[in-house]
């Protein structure tokens, strides 16, 4: 999108991301708040009189990767009640990090190599969950609201950016890359649409080259293709306000998903009054010098680094497989990749395989062994199942967990003999004498058109290699 | 009454820990409705919990240090499935579901947690006269406060109904009604009792701690319930200090200081009290020094501006979601100010008003981040000074137990009587206040020993000198 | 600066807490909160540009727990002692605004 000219946009983002740790942030809660309501809770993340928090040692080291992989400082660092009252907070305030966060001034380079300044990446406990009764289902309109504590006390990070952005596709890309250095480090299992990774959008406009305009932040941008539609929407809607004379006001917007638009939730006048002080019920994180090292040299690759290694296996990397080395990546596919690639499969042929078929299910990714992704596309590289019956095989395991082995018996994927491959192509050239001519007389893409009717007659039991070969010989 | 370390010495040789028990239900029948120290007492638990010890002493085990004993229970203190109100309207009803650490602590040495004793509401006062439930009188004189917050565990203790009682101590909760009711009353220094299950009035402040009539059953125990507990990261590191085994330790060669700060503007008869004990330490080996440290003078200020901040967040959780009183309203924030409203009393509120505005927008830097410098002050005046002397001499109180309504009327007034025991609270230190003398209408009179933290074995060491002068054993 | 204290900064800082005042509590808490605050002014007057702030008695650090699952409380508990409870969730009127 391109705005009218000589408009500029100004984004700076604040992603909250919940921790994959195995209890909450201040107690020993499971940290799994899809279960049935109000049973991962205790008088600590209640928040009921007498209770003490105590921190999570699992959610700082994820918070230190966190900081390492966003080129942060890790400094010592404290925790501030942020003081306001709503039902879904169960002591009526926050514990968070304020003043001194555990990370602080790093930078993310998205994959086009511009630099976004990170400010700091602090921890912080989620609030409970609430749901509103009657017609509408939102807020609005609810008459009476239920509060479930299971989410209340989960570890968060909250990484606020500069105000380095400038156009909508930047910020995809910013929270794209994010996500997927979230999921790299396993701080994060990034999912935007479930509520683990939340953004909000700080948005201005300028005219190039002048001082920033107002800022609204705008909240409720649940997907890429959201946050992006919420920015641009917000930053049209600026320049109309502001080239009709008006001025901006600093406020809290709301994106609506169904409308395409934001409106006002409130202004900075109706901004709470915090009243932040140290949380004089946790004393400070110092985290040691070995500590520190420890969490450096045990970091898993950053997916840059990983993109990196990918190309160089390719050699030539084309766009396509640029965009596909992307998503595995993204997507967290990489270990598949690197590990089929060791084993002596071709990397494009694992990168496709994981880019589209794993990719395709990518929720059922547990069910599928790196050994069984192996197996699979070795089996399809030796020519003993065919491409057709390859990707059905990964589907399968992603869908229903069983063996690769156990698929092809049951399927009878089985490569037809070269024997019978001869009588039924024997068969297909007497069927179609012209284009036998004209693969006689060496036209390359009929070949194509062969291996095509060969494996409709076969229902893809056929390997096009073979196809090929017993083409050429019949040709003499 | 017998001693807790008499009745502990004879449980576990094999005596009933149910006829002390039936002593204690005995003396509440007796005295509570008169004196309203207990706001509840489940008798039967307690005898049946007296029975358990019996039969495990049958058994051949030793239930612990304080094995049979009743000890009565400061009423924010969560037990589970007891009522725990901090004598507030808003927590009418509730019951825990968790035991404080130092109920369970109680229950490892044998003791028996006895009923729920009045209080200030949240501990905010220095007379029990601010309990939604009706004031506590002192035993000594009905006419007169216990002093206060922890009013119902000194007036258990005083009106020998339990031989030991736990209370709580902000700015003086614990010494000051120590001292009113002619008890030793001990403020342990910060973390060494864990304040899991303590109802918050203060965070930064609060330390539970004994009422006993003998310097040797406050030791028994503060042991009992002291040393690390991961539930609180507050909670200093190392375990329980012996502090019985060094009770007559005595005081030869220690440096004792005289601090006029912490004697001036009290009462002829306090300060005759204080000199007395300035005597007897001397004639017992120490050595006497003269100090001033003129940042004590900062603390009432500084305290009253800390405490009620950490309380206004502290006590926004009483918003009648989840548990405790609600009222009605048309929306949640209408409920909630309806809740708080009617549940809180009207000391509550001023320090709820008095901590939201210390900590609001534009007045922070003056107030609050103001008041935690001169706590800084306060910390390093208090260093220099143990520089000089292993521990501090001065009154616990101004003056002694007074009337009914006498200060009520006005805050600054009542907020004035714990000018000498709020310092130690704001340092994180120890101090222990010991009767010494009478007063007016010949009321007892506590004398207050100030040490650094973790000095708690030579101040029962130094109280216990103070207690043997005093012809009590 | 407490004399500043008016009536309307009660009234806020009464919303902020959560609390009603009537017109008669409004005027005392008025005066009886200038008051404390006028021994507070006493502070300020000391010269503290160069001391640190004291937020804790001890300079404790780290104190940090095992990310191990413990036990929850029992959801019917838990629900016992709350004012409103329904469908295994605590209950509240409906809530005017969204969260900050």
């Amino acid at each position: 999108m391109s705005l009218p000219r000589g408009w500029e946009m100004v984004i700076g983002l604040e992603v909250h991301t919940e921790l994959l740790t195995k209890t909450k942030l201040f107690c020993g809660c499971a940290n799994d708040f899809g279960a049935e309501p109000n049973t991962n809770v205790c008088p600590i993340c209640l928040g009921l009189p007498g209770s003490l928090p105590v921190i999570n040692r699992e959610a700082v080291e994820l918070a230190m990767r966190i900081g390492l992989a966003l080129n942060c400082r890790i400094q010592d660092s404290t925790f501030h009640r942020k003081n306001y009252f709503y039902p879904d907070m169960p002591k009526d305030y926050q514990i968070s990090q304020y003043d001194v966060p555990i990370n602080a001034e790093g930078y993310l380079d998205l994959p086009d190599g511009y630099r976004v300044r990170i400010e700091r990446a602090h921890m912080e406990e989620d609030t409970g969950k609430t749901t509103h009764l009657g017609t509408s289902g939102r807020i609005h309109g609810a008459e009476r609201s239920l509060v479930d504590y299971n989410r209340s006390g989960v570890p968060l990070v909250e990484i606020v950016s500069g105000p380095d952005m400038r156009t909508s596709a930047q910020a995809r890309a910013y929270v794209a890359e994010l996500r997927a250095i979230l999921v790299a480090v396993g701080a994060s299992d990034g999912r935007m649409e479930e509520g683990s990774m939340r953004v909000d959008a700080n948005v201005s406009v300028r005219q190039s080259g002048e001082p920033f305009g107002t800022r609204c932040e705008i909240k409720n941008v649940n997907s890429l293709r959201s946050l992006v539609r919420a920015i641009e929407y917000e930053a049209l809607r600026q320049i109309e306000v502001l080239e009709e004379g008006g001025s901006i006001r600093q406020e809290t917007r709301h994106w609506d998903e169904d409308r395409g638009e934001t409106s006002t939730l409130r202004s900075k006048e109706q901004a709470e009054d915090y009243r932040y002080f140290l949380e004089p019920d946790l004393v400070p994180l110092a985290p040691s010098a070995q500590w520190r090292e420890h969490v450096a040299a045990h970091l898993p690759a950053l997916p840059a680094a990983l993109r990196r290694q990918l190309s160089e296996l390719v050699g030539e990397v084309t766009d396509a497989q640029a965009d596909t080395i992307a998503t595995v990546v993204d997507l967290s596919l990489h270990d598949y990749v690197l590990a089929a690639v060791a084993a002596g499969v071709p990397v494009t042929l694992a990168l496709s395989r994981a880019a589209n078929e794993v990719a395709s299910q990518i929720d059922q990714r547990s069910q599928l062994s790196t050994e069984a992704f192996i197996d699979t596309i070795r089996r399809e590289n030796e020519g003993e199942i065919s491409a057709t019956q390859s990707k059905d095989v990964l589907l399968t395991v992603l869908v229903t967990g069983a063996t690769p082995a156990q698929i092809i018996a049951d399927k009878g994927y089985v490569q037809m003999a070269s024997d019978d491959l001869a009588g039924i192509i024997d068969g297909i050239i007497a069927a179609n004498p012209d284009d036998w001519s004209r693969f006689v007389e060496g036209d390359p893409k009929v070949v194509q058109f062969f291996i095509g009717q060969v494996m409709k007659a076969t229902k893809g039991q056929a390997n096009g290699k073979t196809v090929t070969e017993i083409l050429n010989a019949k040709r003499g | 009454m017998r001693s807790a370390r008499e009745i502990a010495q004879s449980v576990r040789g094999g005596a009933s820990a149910r006829e002390a028990v039936e002593a204690a239900v005995a003396a509440v029948a007796a005295r509570n409705e008169e004196l309203n120290v207990f706001l509840h007492v489940d008798a039967a638990t307690a005898l049946a919990e007296a029975d358990a010890i019996d039969a495990r002493v049958a058994a051949g085990e030793d239930p612990g240090i304080l094995a049979g004993v009743p000890v009565a229970i400061k009423d924010n203190i969560c037990q589970t499935g007891v009522p725990t109100t901090c004598s507030s309207k808003i927590l009418e009803g509730w019951r825990p579901p968790y035991n404080a650490t130092v109920i369970e602590r109680l229950r490892a040495a044998g003791a028996i947690p006895f009923g729920k004793t009045n209080l200030d509401e949240f501990a905010m006062g220095s007379s029990t006269e601010n309990s939604a439930y009706g004031p506590t009188r002192n035993p000594l004189d009905p006419s007169r406060v216990p002093g206060g917050s922890s009013g119902g565990s000194a007036a258990a203790v005083a009106a020998n109904m339990t031989p030991l009682s736990l209370g709580s101590d902000t700015g003086g909760s614990i010494r000051q009604p120590a001292a009113l009711c002619g008890l030793v009353g001990v403020k342990p220094t910060y973390g060494l009792v864990s304040r899991y299950g303590l109802i918050a009035f203060a965070s930064s402040l609060d330390q539970i701690g004994p009422f006993a009539h003998s310097v040797t059953d406050a030791a028994l125990l503060l042991e009992a319930i002291s040393g690390h507990d991961p539930l609180d990261s507050t909670s200093l590191p190392e375990p329980a200090p012996s502090l019985v085994a060094h009770l007559n330790d005595g005081v030869a060669g220690k440096r004792v200081a005289w601090v006029r700060e912490l004697v001036d503007g009290a009462d002829e008869s306090v300060v005759a009290s204080v000199e007395k004990a300035r005597n007897v330490l001397r004639d017992a080996g120490a050595t006497i020094v003269e100090l001033s440290i003129p940042e004590l003078r900062l603390g009432l200020s500084a305290y009253y501006l800390i405490a009620p901040a950490e309380a206004s967040s502290n006590l926004a959780r009483y918003d009648g979601v989840r548990f405790g009183q609600r009222v009605d309203g048309e929306d949640v924030t209408a409920m909630m100010e309806a809740t708080r409203t009617a549940g809180f009393g009207a000391e509550v509120k001023r320090r709820i008003m008095l901590g939201t505005y210390a900590l609001s927008a534009g007045y922070f830097d003056a107030y609050y981040g103001q008041a935690l410098k001169v706590r800084t002050l306060m910390i390093e005046a208090f260093s220099r000074a143990y520089g000089e002397a292993d521990m501090l001499l001065g009154a616990t109180t101004p003056s002694v137990a007074f009337e009914f309504g006498s200060k009520t009327k006005d805050p600054m007034s009542m907020y004035l009587s714990d000018v000498f025991t709020i310092p130690t609270n704001l340092a994180g230190d120890a101090a222990i206040s010991v009767p010494v003398g009478t007063g007016e209408a010949g009321l007892p009179i506590g004398v207050q020993l100030l040490g650094p933290g973790r000095s708690e074995a030579s101040l029962f060491a130094a109280a216990r000198v103070l207690e043997k002068a005093e012809g009590r054993s | 600066m407490s004399a500043d204290l008016t009536r309307d900064d009660v009234i806020k800082v009464a919303a902020l807490a959560r609390l009603r005042l009537t017109d008669a509590e409004v005027d005392l808490f008025r005066d009886q909160l200038a008051a404390v605050l006028g021994h507070a002014d006493d502070l300020a007057s000391l010269g503290t540009d160069k001391v640190a702030p004291t937020a804790h008695p001890f300079a404790l650090a780290n104190v940090l727990r095992e990310d191990v699952i413990r036990p929850s409380v029992d959801r019917d508990i838990v629900l016992a002692a709350a004012p409103d409870a329904q469908d295994g969730r605590f209950g509240v009127p409906r809530i005017v605004g969204e969260a900050p």
